[in-house]
C-alpha cells in the first residue's frame, strides 16, 4: 500500500489528557496505574482512570451521557482534534469523511447501573437507561461522529482487545476502496464492572502492579482511554504515516491465545507484507504486552519467529494498563510519538526479565532515531492486528 | 466503485429457513408463512464449542452454514465480516444480573461470549480459518455497516468475503429498550472478480435517501423487526432475478445505495 499520512492525533489515558501528556510519562518513566478499589465487590488492584470524568455532559448531549461518551468527548477535545477535523471538512466535505471507531464494551457501564436500579420486582429498568444512546457497540462511532460534524460513512469494530487497531486498517481500505476520500479513526473503552470482574474470574487480573515480560507478573491492570486520528491521504509533509497492516484469526481458542503463535506472527507478517518492507527494517516493535503468561510467551513466540531475537520490543501496558477496546489506539499514538520523538520505551514494572521470553526486551528506555515502529493488538476471539508506523520519506 | 460479485447467500428467518426454501417467498411466487422455530445446532463447531456457543452466535452459524451449503467455494480461504448491531443480549443480561448481586461471580464463558466478536471467533475454530476476520456494528444500519467492511475487504484489500449479519431479540428485561421482533441472519459471499457462478452484480454508493420497503406486508414486519433482516430488500432483488435499485440504512444522513444486476 501508499503509506498514508496520520495528519493528527491525540490520545488521554491514565497518565493524563493530550499526546504530550503520554510522552512526558513516557520518558519520565512515570506510570498512570494507581492501588484502587473501583468496585467494593472486587479485589483491590490497579487500575489506569482518566481523572475528570466526574461532570456530566452539557444539556444538549445529556441523552448520551455516560462514562464513556464523557472519556470520548474528553479526548477529542485535546490537542486541537476537533479544530482539525473541522478543517479536514471545509476540504473534503462532511460526507466524504468517515469515522471507524473500536471499542470492547461500549457504554455498558450505563447497563450496569440501570441494573442495579431495577424496580423492587427486578422487572424493569429505570426511565433513565437509554440503550441506544449507552449501551450499543454503535454509540462511540455514532456520538464522534456527531460531536465532529461529519456525515460519511460510519463503522463500530469491536473485537475485543483488537478493536481499535484494526479501525486504521479498515478506513485504509476503506479510502482505498473510495468509501471515503479520508477517516477519523480512534479507540475508546472505559472501567467498568463487566471486563474488572469478566477478567478477574478468568484469573487474570493481577493484585500487583503489571508487569509484562517480568518472571513474577501476575496479569494485567485495566485502565481507560479514549485516543483518535486523522488518515488523510492527502496531507503532506514529514509527520507519521501509517505504512502497513495485517489482519488475522487465530481459530485456536475463544480466550485463550494460540501458544504457538501463528496467528499473532501471520498479522505481523502481512503488515510488513503490505508495506513491503523487511523485518530488519523495523527498528521497535509496541508489543500486546498483557502481562498474562500465556499472551506474552505466545506473542515472544510469534515475534522471535519473525524477527529473530534483535528487534528491541516492549509493551507500554505498565504505563497506562490495559485499555481493552482502545489499546490498538493508545499504542497507535505510541508508536507514532517513538517515531517523532525518538523514544524506544522500556518495559515499565519489569524487575527480572522472564528467562523464557528469547526477544529482545527493552530494558532501559533508548532516546535515539526510531524509524519504523510495528505495533500488535491481539484480543479474546483470537483477533489479531498489527500495525506498521513510520514517518513520511 | 466497481462491482461487488455475489457467489451465494444463506438466510435463516422465521418462515425463511434457508435460501433455497425461501426464495420464492422473496420472489413473491409464494406467500410467506410462518413455521415451527426450532433451535440451531452449528454442524462446523467441535463439540466443545458447540455447546458453549449462545444464541447469537448460533443465528450467525445458522446463514453461513447454509450459504455454505449452496456453494462450491472454499469457505476458509474468504476473509470474514460479522454485522450485528447487539450481539447477544442474553448474555450481557446475565452478567449485568451477577454485577448487580452483592457476590459478583461472573461465569468465564458468559464473559468470553460476551465480546461482539464472539461468533467470528467461534467461526474462525469451525473453519480453521486464520484470514482477516472482523465484527461490526451499526444499530439498525448494521447490515450496511457489514456490507461496507465487506465491499471495503474486496476493493480495498482484493479478499473474497463471507459477510454475516445477525441479531437475536433481547431478554424481556431489554424489550422495551431494544424492540427486536425476531431472530434473523442473512450471509452473503462477495468477491471482485467476474467469472463463474455469479448470483448477481452489486453496484454499491453512498447516498442520503429513504430505505427501500419490502410490499409484502409480513416481509415488511420481519426487515423492521430485526437490523440483520435490513438486507432482505437485496434478496428480495436477486430472488426476482430482474435488475433493480434500492436504498439501505445505514446511519443519520447517510444511507447505502444498491443497483443490482442479478446474472
Amino acid at each position: 500500500m501508499n503509506p498514508l499520512a496520520v495528519s493528527h492525533y491525540t490520545v488521554t489515558t491514565a497518565c493524563g489528557r493530550g499526546r504530550q501528556a503520554l510522552l512526558d510519562a513516557l520518558r519520565r518513566e512515570a506510570t498512570g496505574l494507581r492501588l484502587c478499589r473501583f468496585d467494593a465487590a472486587a479485589p483491590e488492584c490497579w487500575l489506569g482512570e482518566v481523572e475528570g470524568l466526574d461532570d456530566p455532559l452539557p444539556a444538549r448531549h445529556a441523552a448520551w451521557d455516560c462514562r464513556v461518551n464523557r472519556l470520548l468527548a474528553l479526548s477529542l477535545r485535546q490537542d486541537g482534534f476537533e479544530q482539525a477535523v473541522a478543517e479536514l471538512r471545509e476540504r473534503y466535505g462532511a460526507a466524504r469523511v468517515g469515522v471507524f471507531v473500536g471499542t470492547s464494551t461500549s457504554g455498558i457501564e450505563a447497563a450496569e447501573r440501570a441494573y442495579r436500579e431495577r424496580d423492587r420486582a427486578g422487572e424493569r429498568l429505570p426511565p433513565w437507561f437509554d440503550y441506544r444512546r449507552s449501551q450499543s457497540i454503535h454509540v462511540p462511532a455514532e456520538f464522534a461522529r456527531l460531536l465532529l460534524g461529519l456525515k460519511g460513512c460510519c463503522l463500530s469494530i469491536s473485537t475485543a482487545c483488537s478493536s481499535s487497531a484494526k479501525v486504521f486498517a479498515a478506513a485504509a481500505r476503506a479510502i482505498r476502496a473510495g468509501l471515503c476520500d479520508a477517516a477519523v479513526v480512534g479507540g475508546v473503552d472505559s472501567l467498568c464492572l463487566t471486563t474488572l470482574h469478566g477478567f478477574n474470574a478468568l484469573q487474570l487480573v493481577s493484585a500487583d502492579i503489571c508487569r509484562p515480560a517480568d518472571a513474577r507478573r501476575k496479569g494485567i491492570s485495566i485502565g481507560e482511554a479514549g485516543g483518535f486520528a486523522i488518515l488523510d491521504p492527502r496531507c503532506r509533509g514529514d509527520g507519521p504515516v501509517l505504512l502497513g497492516y495485517g489482519e488475522s484469526a487465530d481459530a485456536h481458542h475463544m480466550s485463550t491465545p494460540d501458544p504457538e503463535g501463528r496467528g499473532a506472527a501471520a498479522a505481523m507478517e502481512q503488515a510488513l507484507a503490505t508495506a513491503g518492507v523487511r523485518p530488519a527494517d523495523v527498528d521497535y516493535i509496541n508489543l500486546h504486552g498483557t502481562a498474562t503468561r500465556v499472551n506474552d510467551l505466545a506473542e515472544d513466540r510469534a515475534v522471535t519467529a519473525l524477527f529473530g531475537y534483535r528487534v528491541p520490543c516492549s509493551s507500554t501496558k505498565g504505563w497506562s494498563g490495559h485499555t481493552l477496546g482502545a489499546a490498538g489506539m493508545v499504542e497507535a499514538a505510541v508508536a507514532m510519538l517513538c517515531i517523532e520523538h525518538g523514544l524506544m520505551p522500556r518495559s515499565l514494572n519489569l524487575q527480572e526479565r522472564d528467562p523464557q521470553l528469547r526477544g529482545a526486551i527493552v530494558e532501559q528506555t533508548r532516546q535515539e532515531k526510531v524509524a519504523r515502529v510495528l505495533s500488535n493488538s491481539f484480543g479474546f476471539g483470537g483477533s489479531n492486528c498489527s500495525l506498521l508506523f513510520g514517518r513520511a520519506a | 466503485m466497481k462491482p461487488l460479485y455475489l457467489r451465494a447467500v444463506g438466510l435463516a428467518a422465521p418462515g425463511l429457513p434457508g435460501w433455497a426454501e425461501a426464495r420464492t417467498v422473496l420472489a413473491g411466487e409464494r406467500p410467506w408463512r410462518p413455521l415451527p422455530e426450532e433451535p440451531y445446532v452449528p454442524r462446523l463447531l467441535p463439540p466443545n464449542e458447540q455447546r458453549r456457543a449462545p444464541p447469537g452466535v448460533r443465528q450467525a452459524f445458522r446463514a453461513a452454514e447454509d450459504a455454505r451449503s449452496a456453494c462450491e467455494l472454499d469457505f476458509s480461504t474468504l476473509a470474514a465480516v460479522f454485522a450485528s448491531s447487539d450481539s447477544d443480549l442474553a448474555v450481557m443480561d446475565r452478567i449485568s444480573r451477577i454485577l448487580a448481586e452483592p457476590v459478583r461471580a461472573v461465569s468465564p464463558t458468559d464473559f468470553h461470549n460476551s465480546v461482539h466478536n464472539a461468533a467470528a471467533g467461534y467461526w474462525g475454530i469451525a473453519v480453521g480459518c486464520r484470514r482477516v476476520s472482523t465484527a461490526v456494528g451499526g444499530y439498525d444500519g448494521s447490515f450496511a455497516a457489514g456490507l461496507l467492511e465487506a465491499a471495503a475487504l474486496v476493493h480495498g484489500d482484493g479478499q473474497g468475503v463471507l459477510l454475516v449479519a445477525f441479531d437475536v431479540p433481547p431478554p424481556p428485561l431489554l424489550r422495551d429498550r431494544r424492540p427486536l421482533s425476531c431472530a434473523g441472519s442473512i450471509a452473503l459471499v462477495l468477491d471482485g472478480e467476474p467469472g463463474g457462478t455469479v448470483l448477481a452484480r452489486l453496484h454499491l454508493d453512498l447516498a442520503d435517501e429513504v430505505e427501500t420497503t419490502l410490499e409484502q406486508a409480513e416481509l415488511e414486519s420481519l426487515r423492521l423487526g430485526n437490523p440483520a433482516l435490513r438486507g432482505l430488500p437485496l434478496l428480495s432483488a436477486v430472488a426476482r432475478r430482474t435488475p433493480a435499485r434500492l436504498v439501505l440504512c445505514h446511519t443519520e444522513g447517510c444511507s447505502v445505495a444498491l443497483r443490482v444486476e442479478p446474472s
